[in-house]
């Protein structure tokens, strides 16, 4: 299991909470996780979300390894110019 | 893929100033941009534009047109793809418009024909029947209940209910206990400041050559990201995406703005329907009408602060418009604006408002600079109420390795101490100011980013190599991706041709933007050019008839790890390349990832300016630029991003803004009245280099393309402020701004 | 169409343009000379200098028609052969140029600046250049360029 932050205007959409515990090896299956647990925050995952791992900041990449211990934070997705 | 701590001593090419391989042919005239290729049998297109900001198009008549001598075709929407949805309409919503025209300057429809004279007389002759209606061009009208209502329907799960229709995205984060941390401070600020759009203004206008074939393509345009405009054309004209051949040409600046298709789909369109080569240029007024400019602001930012320079509670709210269109960057400018700061008690949020304006595109860390903007003269201010110093300010509340940042994580190794500490020492800081003068200070945060890349890297029979990336080269990247490449091979920077390959040619590249190049493709260099050594110490060991482990390479040789491995001779890379094709096959090292790990960029800026109180203008007269690099690959090359971004932020911070009329029209559309700095409006710009590796890259590199934009408007708004006795918080601080401050301050 | 007879860049050549078309765009499309760029098409921006009887000049605001019998210089015309001139290896060596595309312009404006001026300082080359816009470089390596070429071509006379 793993702890997953969301950003606090997610809160309306997990049950005012704003940590999440996901079963999830990967960033892939924190996403899914947090969808399976709490399906209002679909929308806002399709929209595109980047996931801060250990400070580490995952643009895109699902197969990234999260451990027990990771600290997971859900950020809007990142774009440049 | 991790920071190599053995390499850090030991560069060779690295961080030495090579000679760019593009140089002879951009002094001589030979580059090829992307308005400088023809084609046998090509047209000349053109466009025809709304002149009205919000208005339904009913009706749509080209007989004219098409029956003037030399036009040979007309596309409208009706020529596009339906049935797309999400982001991929949005930009076919922009490209042509549909039912409604919903900014001036919107292309409604486009012609080719035989000279670019015919195609410009032709669009005249293009009867549009227009119902027009109410618009609204500012973000704080547009929210407001009596806004015109641009796209009903367009807002997202997030708004918050009772807004506008036109607030159709929402951004919401921090932590800790606002209101203990404002009890808790001993002076509060509270301001609201406005910024005005921008474009990038880069000197080159968009450009592109497009061939159709039988549902086939090829496109030449200059574009940050060939891959980018081959997906969302594909999409656009119902191709395949590989039936879609894209190639970059040399691009005359993007900085973000060509990273967004405009007119590329409108020329395969009508090459389509033509069956000939259609060639489409924008002129400079196009550009700045139906391009993408920057979001327009309105911020509230509060701080309060205690009597020892502690932040104890920081509150930003961002109102950004992007356009008829979602994706003004709110999130980012709210994500950035505190980020330089170790604050407990923490909140920004951001809206994203629908405006009868063009659709945003990024410009150099977007979203970030406006942030920066507000929030930092907030800390000026607070500095100057408070008596303390604006470094030592900044220090105490630094975020660092292990703090957290305002929008969640915990920070990795970041660099933003080391530029405020190289800030405190340098001359400029304690330099003396001359009567009239005034100095200001600021810091900047972007966040650097990774995406899809792929890169080839190919031996010649003659040991020299040939160097495929995808990235197009918007800052010199082609002598730093060879630069490492040759670190690796140990072999003459002289002797590695980059070059950006087409979209047939390579895997995906994610578009060259985010300050990712040098990172995402240089770290793939590296990778593709370890993965060719490790197969040219295999031909190495096959002929000595040792194992693969007992050989090392090292300045462009194969040899025996040690004694005990045998007594061979080093064989230089040329030896084994000749015999490649008998030896096992072609050597070829390659690497295709998304890699993740790009570091942030944080930098401080002191800038010194005089302001003419008769005039209102403002002269720069020092600028240095501190900014952290992680590894500068190419010194010469960072220093001109750290210089160029800087010029940028000048020109945001007293000049450049979109103009629009009460008629909802961009009166400005050119660069006599979009005034950005020239030659004698600047001084020299001192840069240091800051060198704090990144964890993520082999060489510590950092995105360096982006933060430089990110102090000046604050810095210089801080120099006005201090040499002028007036605080502007509106941008840019045009003269005419500043005379007003004056008269209102002498008036009190 | 109007039949043109000029020099460019040494070379005695003819075209044929429509009396609209301005010189940049008789360059650019009758001549195939794409060095001299269209940044504005209102000679706000400098990137299709060219000189015209050695006057430095905004080609976006020449008509084509008016280089009859006229002596133009480009950007082409700066390097001989294979040897570039001091300006241009300065403007490599410094970085004076980072998307290149003003570049022509630039090195056309500075080139007659140095011929005018052989000891320009600081700010009259500033000055000079205010015409030629570039968005990349802050102009920083630009100057450096042109007065380091300016003070070896001192050195070397």
């Amino acid at each position: 299991m793993v702890s997953v932050n969301l950003w606090s205007g997610l809160r309306a959409f997990a049950d005012g909470k704003d940590v999440v515990e996901v079963d999830a090896k990967n960033v892939g299956e924190v996403l899914s996780g947090l969808v399976a647990a709490y399906p209002g925050l679909e929308h806002a995952i399709e929209a595109g979300v980047s996931v801060a791992v250990d400070g580490k900041v995952i643009a895109r990449g699902l197969t990234n390894e999260v451990k027990p211990d990771s600290e997971i934070y859900l950020l809007q997705q990142l774009k440049g110019g | 893929m991790a920071f190599d701590d053995t390499k850090i001593e030991n560069f060779k090419v690295v961080g030495t100033r090579v000679k760019r391989p593009d140089g002879m042919d951009k002094v001589t005239g030979k580059a090829k941009f992307g308005a400088d290729v023809v084609a046998p049998g090509m047209l000349h297109a053109a466009v025809v534009r709304s002149p009205h900001a919000h208005a339904r198009i009913i009706k749509i008549d080209a007989s004219k047109a098409e029956a003037l001598k030399g036009v040979k075709g007309v596309v409208t929407r009706a020529d596009f793809a339906e049935g797309l949805t999400g982001g991929n309409l949005d930009v076919l919503e922009n490209v042509m418009a549909g039912e409604k025209a919903l900014y001036d300057g919107h292309a409604v429809a486009a012609v080719a024909a035989t000279s670019a004279l015919i195609a410009r007389d032709a669009i005249k002759l293009v009867k549009v029947e227009y119902e027009v209606l109410p618009h609204v061009t500012d973000v704080d009208k547009a929210m407001k209940k009596d806004a015109p209502v641009i796209r009903a329907g367009t807002a997202d799960k997030s708004v918050p209910l009772g807004m506008h229709e036109n607030v159709v995205r929402y951004h919401e984060s921090g932590h800790g206990d606002l209101e203990a941390g404002f009890a808790a401070a001993d002076m509060v600020i509270e301001e609201t400041f406005k910024t005005e759009a921008t474009h990038q203004g880069y000197i080159e206008p968009h450009a592109c050559l497009a061939s159709m074939g039988d549902g086939n393509g090829d496109l030449w345009c200059c574009t940050q990201g060939h891959w980018n405009v081959q997906k969302l054309c594909a999409a656009m004209l119902g191709l395949e995406q590989s039936q879609l051949r894209v190639t970059a040409s040399e691009i005359g600046g993007g900085f973000g703005g060509k990273t967004a298709v405009f007119i590329e789909p409108v020329a395969l369109a009508l090459s389509r329907k033509t069956n000939r080569p259609v060639k489409l240029v924008m002129s400079r007024s196009e550009v700045f009408r139906a391009t993408g400019p920057t979001s327009s602001t309105s911020m509230d930012v509060k701080i309060g602060m205690n009597k020892e320079g502690i932040i104890t509670a920081a509150e930003g709210t961002f109102r950004l418009q992007g356009g008829a269109f979602p994706g003004a960057p709110m999130e980012f400018t709210a994500m950035c604006a505190f980020a330089p700061y170790n604050i407990e008690n923490v909140k920004q949020i951001g809206y994203d408002v629908l405006a009868n304006r063009p659709k945003q595109a990024a410009y150099r860390a977007p979203g970030s600079p406006m942030a920066a903007f507000a929030v930092e003269s907030v800390v000026n201010e607070l500095c100057d109420k408070l008596g303390l110093d604006r470094l030592e300010v900044r220090l105490k509340n630094a975020s660092k390795q292990g703090t957290k940042a305002s929008f969640g994580p915990t920070w990795d190794r970041i660099g933003l101490v080391e530029t405020l500490e190289a800030a405190q020492i340098h001359p400029h800081y304690a330099a003396p100011l001359k009567a009239g003068q005034g100095r200001g200070v600021s810091c900047g945060f972007w966040f650097n980013h990774g995406g899809e890349t792929s890169v080839t890297l190919a031996l010649s029979e003659d040991g020299t190599a040939q160097l495929s990336v995808g990235t197009p080269d918007i800052g010199g990247s082609r002598a730093s991706m060879a630069q490492m490449a040759a670190e690796e091979l140990g072999i003459p920077y002289e002797n590695i041709r980059t070059t950006i390959a087409d979209t047939a040619t390579l895997g995906y590249n994610e578009v060259s933007h985010g300050s990712r190049v040098t990172y995402a493709s240089g770290l793939a260099t590296i990778e593709a050019a370890r993965a060719a050594v490790k197969k040219l110490k295999g031909r190495a060991a096959a002929k000595w008839g040792i194992d693969e482990d007992a050989v090392v390479w090292e300045d462009g040789c194969a040899k025996p790890a040690g004694s005990n491995a045998g007594e061979f001779d080093p064989l230089p890379i040329e030896k084994l390349t000749a015999k490649m094709g008998s030896t096992g096959g072609p050597i070829v090292g390659h690497f295709e990832a998304t890699p993740e790990g790009a570091g942030v960029s944080f930098a401080t800026h002191i800038v010194d300016a005089e302001v003419d109180k008769e005039t209102g203008h403002t002269k720069v007269v020092r600028y240095t630029v501190i900014q952290d690099a992680g590894k500068a690959i190419n010194p010469a090359y960072v220093e001109g991003q750290f210089q160029g971004g800087a010029a940028q932020g000048i020109g945001w911070a007293l000049n450049e803004e979109y103009i629009y009329g009460k008629d909802g029209r961009l009166q400005n559309s050119g660069f006599l009245d979009y005034r950005i700095p020239v030659a004698s409006d600047l001084p020299m710009i001192d840069t240091v280099i800051v060198e704090v590796p990144n964890p993520g890259h082999p060489y510590g590199v950092r995105g360096v393309g982006e933060t430089s934009i990110c102090p000046p408007l604050a810095a210089i708004a801080d120099a006005v402020s201090n040499a002028a006795g007036v605080q502007l918080k509106e941008l840019p601080m045009s003269p005419q701004r500043i005379l007003s401050a004056l008269t209102e301050q002498a008036r009190v | 169409m109007i039949h043109v007879n000029t020099k460019v860049n040494g070379d005695e050549v003819e075209f044929l343009c429509d009396p609209r078309e301005t010189l940049l765009d008789a360059l650019r499309d009758r001549l195939n000379l794409t060095g001299a760029k269209e940044g504005c098409g209102t000679g706000d921006c400098g990137a299709c200098s060219v000189t015209l009887d050695g006057r430095l000049v905004c080609s976006c605001l020449v008509l084509g028609a008016e280089a009859e019998g006229k002596e133009i210089g480009t950007v082409e015309g700066i390097a001989n052969g294979e040897e570039l001139h001091p300006l241009q290896e300065k403007f490599i060596e410094h970085a004076a140029l980072q998307c290149g595309i003003c570049t022509p312009g630039i090195l056309v404006a500075t080139k007659s600046l140095l011929e005018k001026y052989p000891s320009p300082t600081e700010t009259q080359v500033r000055y000079w250049l205010a015409g030629n816009l570039c968005r990349c470089t802050g102009y920083d390596k630009i100057v450096r360029a042109v007065m380091e070429t300016a003070a070896d071509l001192r050195k070397a006379s």
